[in-house]
């Protein structure tokens, strides 16, 4: 009779099983935890950062403050000033006063100014304006500093209704020195610049080398040796490609500093290693029977490459690409070598404007010493993982589609 | 030949050839004792013959079945394939020699009295002469040696002749004494039956020039039997 | 391309049939080389049209090295030499100026494992059509693709279906959509590895009956493992053994009474 009920030679076995089971289940649930914790640390820090507070005042514009003919000159800041002390009869010392006024943003002024350009009859009347609150105003009403001013900020609460709402600002602007004005436009138009020149270049340099590569070259030293370099560039410190752009694209070829033209050059070397390998993978991964057959019906070498291993190998490439896409997004130290690290205000226009970048943009905010650029930087982190989860996500579409196709 | 790869095909083989041996042994056997009763008039050894052919007739069945099997299991090609047909036609061969050997011992029932001298030393001849053939083609069946095959194929010629020598001889004594006419009946059948023994021989000889060399012989044998031409009035 | 006759080339013995019919691809003095490795030692052999040739021995012998040398696949390998003449028609295939695109155009290939693009049943059968622009026009190209499937005796099986992907066809559909691929740009010369050995007896019988009706029109030569199979659709068989060809005749004789020893002891199952 055979005895299959279970021995105890087996019981050892299956003991080390489970161990190594609940090995594997402890490190997925502890790399949980910490993911989940750092990502609750971040959106709990950056969520405030993409409301603002407004309050509401009435304010009469004096039309001998501002001048019809010139809306633009006049000075809008004296006219909010005077509305909200207005409002607050009680308050004399000039200390108070300059404290109220320090509540006000200078945003404020702007708004209305852009309000009364727009629609020059508005002189002479009283508008209720919506003023944006400071920073530490802001900061205040969001619940996140205990301000010594607390008292007087309540007062102000009373008096001029206080409003919560989404901050556009945050995504139209450029970057500020006032927190309550930063905003990542500027960042993410440079990102999007830099990584799309990027893999502009990178994408088909790197296919066409890897092509070139599996499919054309003949087997030499040669072709070993290249095989080799690039297996070892990608490991290459990113740093090191920042050098080389500072010393060819910038001192050498005189291109303009702190330019997505330029970061998307020195980016693009960066990326070529990932995209090669990983599109010379893809390659490989063809079933060669399929080229094969190609050849076998009489196609030439190339026909037999693009009409049906390249096809095949796509979904491979998308992977490449991927990869690459993400390092990209991501790099910070080649692109403060290149200069993408100062202060840039204004939007850039095209790839020759000097603009920075988000990771980039993250670090400069994290330095700062304003309470409010805290929330400013976990929210810039937010913005940039929703990009690079939905440049993923795009990605992963077109792979998916191309690998249902065939 | 170095052996099958599937040791099973081998025995197989080695089985049909057994099987074979086994069968001409008998026939020789037979061939043998219906002689003997025939010339000695022994009853008892005739009825022994008839009753054994049975075993023939079985060994045929079975070899053919063997035979059939092996072709739709093995596939079997060339010599292997020659071989196995030629089984089954040898075996078919020896089966028709066991059942004239069977024929000749039943003559013995028929005859009463003692042969006349010289009938039953022509017969007797003509018996030691088929009996050798059977056995040399065996023989030569065995050892696979075609030339011993085809000297058999070749003798059957003089079979012929002596055949042909009977005839005339039991036609003469028919036509001297009426009262023969049954007895050398019986005897002109007994002497047929050796003659085409010694066909059959010459069969299976072909057969083992085909097993050998994978090619049938085209040009015919030697043939002196001209009885079916012959009559009382010749001379 | 002068008819000649062809005498069934037996190394060892002397042919039993003559076979009438001119000699489509010839081989003098082939010595193929995998770097160091000699595959096929100093081979000589004339192959007919209109019948089939087929090719046999046990694993590693040469037959498929050979076989992919007559539509020069075996440039794709590197290390690859040969030395010696492979004639189509007389014309050296290894000549200079030969351009092997237009070579595969007339010598086709139908592989071991089936392989259509992940393509369209159309696309798979155009293709071939397309880049060696043998259509003038759409239609001329349908009807090309409908005269394939139909010579591949596929094309009432899919006709409701030509634009559905050729992969979610089975394993002997699949074959027989490779061969009228293979047949679509009108080859002279049609060569098969092993086409059968990865179909069910059903599938395999379908082939082969295929291969008998394509034999009135191509010169097919066919590589397979199979002795049986040979023995039923060949009209020649080559026996291969260490790259050499040991044998070489009618395939009737060759199955009931070769001459070498060595194709006695392959065929019975003696060795290999």
């Amino acid at each position: 009779m055979i005895d299959l009920t279970g021995k105890a030679a087996n019981t050892k076995r299956y003991a080390a099983e489970k161990r190594f089971k609940s090995y594997g289940a402890i490190a997925l649930g502890l790399t949980t935890v910490f993911l989940l914790f750092l990502l609750a640390d971040i959106v709990g820090k950056g969520w405030p950062a993409f409301f603002e507070h407004h309050a509401s005042v009435d304010v009469m514009i004096d039309p001998a403050s501002v001048d019809v003919a010139t809306p633009a000159t006049g000075d809008y800041s004296a006219l909010i000033k005077d509305a909200v002390r207005a409002q607050f009869p009680d308050i004399t010392s000039r200390s108070d006063k300059k404290k109220l006024a320090s509540f006000i943003s200078q945003a404020a002024a702007d708004d209305l100014r852009d309000r009364v350009v727009a629609d020059p009859s508005l002189i002479g009347k009283t508008v209720k304006a919506d003023i944006l609150l400071s920073a530490d105003a802001d900061l205040y009403f969001k619940g996140i500093e205990q301000s010594d001013d607390a008292e007087m900020l309540e007062k102000f609460k009373t008096k001029l209704p206080v409003a919560k709402s989404i901050s556009w600002r945050f995504w139209t602007n450029g970057d500020s020195r006032e927190p309550e004005l930063a905003g990542l436009l500027g960042a993410i138009k440079g990102s999007l610049l830099t990584v799309g020149i990027a893999i502009l270049l990178g994408l088909p340099l790197g296919v066409g080398a890897a092509i070139y590569l599996e499919q054309f070259a003949k087997k030499s030293r040669w072709t070993d040796v290249i095989e080799v370099n690039i297996n070892n560039l990608a490991a290459v410190p990113s740093i090191i490609f920042g050098l080389l752009g500072l010393a060819m694209f910038l001192n050498f070829f005189g291109l303009p500093r702190s330019a997505p033209l330029v970061g998307g050059l020195v980016l693009a070397l960066l990326v070529l290693p990932t995209i090669i390998i990983a599109s010379r993978a893809a390659l490989r991964a063809v079933p060669p029977s399929i080229k094969e057959a190609a050849l076998g019906v009489g196609a030439s070498q190339q026909q037999a490459v693009f009409h049906h291993v390249l096809p095949l190998a796509l979904p491979g490439i998308l992977t490449g690409t991927i990869l690459g896409l993400a390092r990209a997004f991501g790099e910070t130290a080649p692109l403060l070598m290149i200069g993408m690290v100062a202060f840039i205000a204004d939007v850039p226009q095209g790839p020759t404007d000097p603009a920075t970048v988000l990771p980039v943009q993250i670090f400069l905010w994290s330095d700062l010493p304003e309470l409010a650029f805290k929330s400013k930087t976990a929210a810039a982190i937010i913005v940039l993982i929703m990009i690079l989860m939905s440049a993923n996500a795009i990605a992963i579409y077109l792979r998916r589609k191309f690998e249902r196709r065939w | 030949m170095p052996e099958h790869i599937v040791k099973a095909y081998d025995q197989d083989i080695t089985a049909l050839k057994t099987m074979l041996a086994q069968m001409g042994g008998l026939a020789e056997e037979q061939l043998a004792n219906a002689i003997k009763a025939l010339a000695k008039r022994d009853i008892t050894l005739a009825d022994q013959v008839i009753r054994a052919d049975e075993k023939i007739d079985e060994l045929e069945r079975e070899i053919e079945e063997k035979a059939i099997l092996t072709i739709a299991k093995r596939q079997p090609m060339a010599q292997d394939l020659r071989e196995i047909i030629v089984a089954i036609r040898v075996s078919s061969d020896i089966e028709r020699i066991g059942d004239l050997a069977k024929n000749t011992a039943k003559r013995t029932h028929a005859i009463s009295e003692p042969l006349p001298r010289r009938l039953s030393t022509g017969l007797a001849r003509m018996g030691a002469m088929a009996e050798a053939q059977l056995n040399n083609v065996l023989d030569a069946y065995v050892r696979r040696d075609e030339a011993k095959a085809m000297d058999v194929w070749r003798s059957d010629e003089e079979l012929d002749s002596l055949y042909n020598s009977i005839f005339r001889e039991l036609l003469t004594y028919m036509m001297e004494d009426p009262r023969n006419i049954s007895l050398c009946t019986h005897l002109l059948f007994g002497a047929k039956n050796l003659e085409r023994i010694g066909d059959h021989t010459t069969n299976i000889a072909e057969n083992i020039h085909y097993l050998i060399y994978g090619k049938t012989i085209v040009e015919g044998r030697p043939k002196k039997d001209v009885t079916a031409m012959m009559n009382a009035t010749d001379k | 391309m002068d008819k000649q006759t062809t005498k069934a080339n037996i190394v060892t013995g002397t042919p039993r049939i003559m076979v009438e019919r001119p000699t489509r691809i010839s081989a003098r003095n082939v010595d193929i080389y995998y770097g160091e490795k000699h595959a096929i030692k100093n081979l000589s052999v004339e192959i007919p049209d209109r019948a089939v040739s087929a090719f046999i021995g046990p694993s590693g012998c040469g037959k498929s090295t050979f076989l992919r040398a007559v539509n020069r696949m075996n440039d794709t390998i590197a290390g690859c030499k040969l030395t010696g003449e492979v004639c189509l028609d007389g014309k050296n295939i290894y000549d200079a100026d030969v351009d092997v695109v237009e070579l595969r155009s007339h010598v086709g290939m139908v592989f071991q494992k089936p392989n259509p693009f992940p393509k369209s049943i159309f696309e798979n059968v155009a293709y071939g059509p397309r880049i060696h622009g043998l259509a003038k026009d759409k239609t001329q190209l349908e009807e090309m693709v409908v005269n394939s499937l139909k010579k591949a005796g596929l094309f009432e099986e899919v006709k409701d279906r030509l634009h559905q992907s050729g992969t979610g066809l089975s394993g002997g559909q699949q074959q027989r959509l490779c061969i009228a691929r293979a047949i679509a740009v009108n080859p002279e010369v049609i060569l098969m590895d092993e086409p059968c050995s990865a179909l069910d007896p059903i599938a395999t019988a379908r082939i082969e009956e295929l291969i008998d009706e394509l034999r009135q029109n191509y010169c097919i030569i066919i590589v397979t493992h199979s002795m049986q199979q040979a023995a039923r659709v060949s009209q020649l068989t080559a026996f291969f053994h260490l790259g050499t060809l040991v044998e070489f005749g009618d395939t009737d004789e060759m199955f009931t009474s070769p001459t070498d020893k060595r194709t006695q002891d392959y065929i019975t199952g003696r060795f290999g």
